[in-house]
């Protein structure tokens, strides 16, 4: 006997996970990877290797050694988290509104029974998929260059997961808010550069003015990115771990029922 | 019996803020049926088709699809729904099957069923093949006959159509409706707007007439012909002195039900066309032309939705 309790607002089903439909949106995705990964390896494989050849081993020339490691084992954790980000922002921005507005893909999904929410849930498990495929590569590749210290660098790929949904699901909430991706232009300037570059990516933070470390200490991605480093370099981080993972999870439980919300909003009436 | 509607709506109301979109209407479908709505832009058609496919919420009034509360059970009566939106929502970096057998899986249909079901209906609206291809390069009949056959690909009970052949050249159109009238032949039960006479005429069984959010006129188009026009009507039109069509109207007063001047001919509404064009003549007044036509729904159409452009 199947017992299904139902709820009257428009949200319907209050089951926090409905597999089959989330499913279905995850292999939608996959297919669509399926024929366009090739467009994506250089943006999320390719260009982060180059990143670490050339600041990795160009500047590290200058800069010798830092916190007791040489440069290029500094700055792989880095470049790895940031990598990771930047993928999460890409696909969650003009593809997200895109399937609003000019595929319609969430109206066509919307139209069968699949919800709101699983549309949302089954982006962010395909971005999760997304990220540990580009990290595994990543990892891969810096064994090689013996930027890897400890057996911990495997904990990069649940750092990497906890940061993808600390950033997909607030970012798809924008996307699925606004009518014009000129808003993306805003989110660039004023949200994703500094954060790349005030996130211990490059430097540690300690480095910064005092009044400007709290923006490095608010971004999910400089936690993301104490986290991997303690991970690869096999020492603790700065804070306490449980800081630092309780702090992506805010992210994350917020920026997913944001998301949830907006979905709902703009795909019912 | 209402129990037995597909579709069953009493005093149905959709308001946006201080906009009231759909003004409370009364209908029933019936299982097998094909029905249509028919209105100008901003009639209040597509509001009404959203209502019926659970992706909106009424605001007032009563609905019943397959028996069910869209509010409370819209995922399960989604289910069992075949939507072809106004809009093309076809994934254009996907091949034409796998649009079909991404789109069967929502539905929790099984991967080798969705395989089987994309190909039969793939030869259904004939674009077997184009299966492998993309859908990007398919013309604007194609696509629609696909999304119509994305619709079908969880063997619905209910086929919504909204505008199924707007945009569409007229070889496309007359292929569309070959294809929606074998699902009729079928029994499938289609609901659709339209704003085209002819394809109300050539589809529908049954059809409702809607105009500023209301529903103005409703029965199979023959019905409404016969309730709200005359059974033919006589275009005349004039090339010499009188300034306008109105003066001629006035004296044409008497001849037929209806004299509706226009600004390039005057249109007689009469029964028996032949004796209406023999008594113009009686009065004196030669027209440069005469066409004795049967009605069509586009007058009836416009008697009851009035000449005023809505835009």
């Amino acid at each position: 006997m199947t017992t299904e309790t139902t709820t009257v607002t428009g949200a319907g089903d209050p089951r926090p996970l409905r597999l089959r439909p989330v499913v279905a949106v995850v292999e939608r995705y996959l297919t669509l990877y399926r024929r366009l990964w090739q467009a994506s390896v250089f943006s999320s494989f390719i260009l982060p290797i180059l990143f670490l050849i050339s600041i990795g081993i160009g500047v590290g020339g200058y800069v010798g050694s830092i916190e007791g490691v040489d440069y290029l084992s500094w700055i792989v954790p880095g470049v790895l988290v940031s990598t990771a980000f930047q993928i999460c922002v890409g696909e969650s921005t003009y593809p997200v509104l895109g399937d609003f507005k000019w595929v319609r893909a969430y109206h066509a999904m919307r139209a069968a029974p699949v919800q709101p929410k699983d549309i949302v849930h089954g982006h962010l498990l395909y971005m999760i998929f997304r990220v540990q495929l580009s990290i595994v590569a990543f990892l891969l590749v810096v064994v090689f260059f013996g930027g890897l210290h400890s057996p911990w660098a495997l904990a990069t790929l649940p750092i990497c997961a906890l940061l993808t949904a600390a950033v997909v699901t607030p970012v798809t909430a924008f996307a699925a808010t606004i009518e014009s991706d000129s808003y993306f232009a805003l989110l660039f300037r004023f949200v994703v550069i500094p954060a790349t570059l005030f996130s211990g990516v490059f430097f540690p933070v300690e480095q910064l003015p005092v009044a400007i470390r709290p923006v490095a200490y608010a971004s999910p991605v400089w936690h993301a990115v104490e986290l991997s480093r303690a991970a690869t370099l096999g020492r603790a981080p700065s804070w306490p771990i449980v800081v630092h993972i309780g702090y992506l999870l805010l992210w994350a439980v917020i920026g997913l029922l944001a998301a949830r919300r907006a979905f709902a909003r703009r795909l019912e009436d | 019996m209402a129990d037995q509607s597909l579709i069953s709506a009493r005093g149905l109301v959709k308001r946006f803020g201080d906009f009231t979109a759909v003004d409370g209407i009364d209908l029933e479908v019936a299982p097998g049926e094909a029905f249509g709505f028919l209105g100008p832009n901003g009639a209040g058609k597509s509001s009404t088709m959203r209502m019926i496919g659970c992706v909106s919420t009424p605001t007032a009034g009563e609905l019943r699809i397959l028996g069910m509360d869209p509010v409370r059970d819209g995922t399960r009566i989604r289910a069992r729904l075949g939507v072809c939106p106004q809009l093309d929502n076809l994934d254009p970096d996907l091949s034409v099957r796998e649009n079909l057998t991404t789109y069967a899986r929502y539905f929790g249909v099984t991967r080798a069923e969705a395989r089987r079901r994309a190909d039969e209906l793939l030869e259904f609206v004939q674009l077997s093949d184009r299966a492998n291809g993309k859908v990007e390069p398919l013309s604007g009949g194609m696509k629609r006959r696909l999304t119509i056959a994305r619709a079908m690909v969880n063997e619905p009970d209910l086929v919504l159509l909204d505008e199924p052949t707007t945009g569409l050249d007229p070889q496309a159109r007359h292929l569309v409706w070959e294809r929606l009238f074998r699902l009729k032949q079928r029994g499938t039960t289609l609901v659709l707007t339209t704003h085209y006479m002819d394809e109300a005429e050539q589809l529908c069984d049954r059809l409702v007439v809607m105009d500023g959010g209301k529903i103005v006129a409703e029965g199979s188009p023959r019905a409404l012909i016969e309730n709200y026009s005359t059974a033919e009507v006589v275009e005349l039109r004039f090339s010499d002195g009188l300034d306008s069509n109105a003066q001629y109207a006035a004296k044409l007063d008497g001849i037929g039900d209806r004299v509706d001047p226009l600004p390039d001919r005057v249109l007689l509404y009469a029964d028996d066309g032949d004796a209406a064009v023999a008594e113009v003549h009686r009065r004196g007044l030669t027209p440069a032309s005469v066409l004795v036509r049967r009605s069509t729904l586009e007058d009836v159409f416009l008697h009851l939705t009035g000449r005023t452009l809505v835009d």
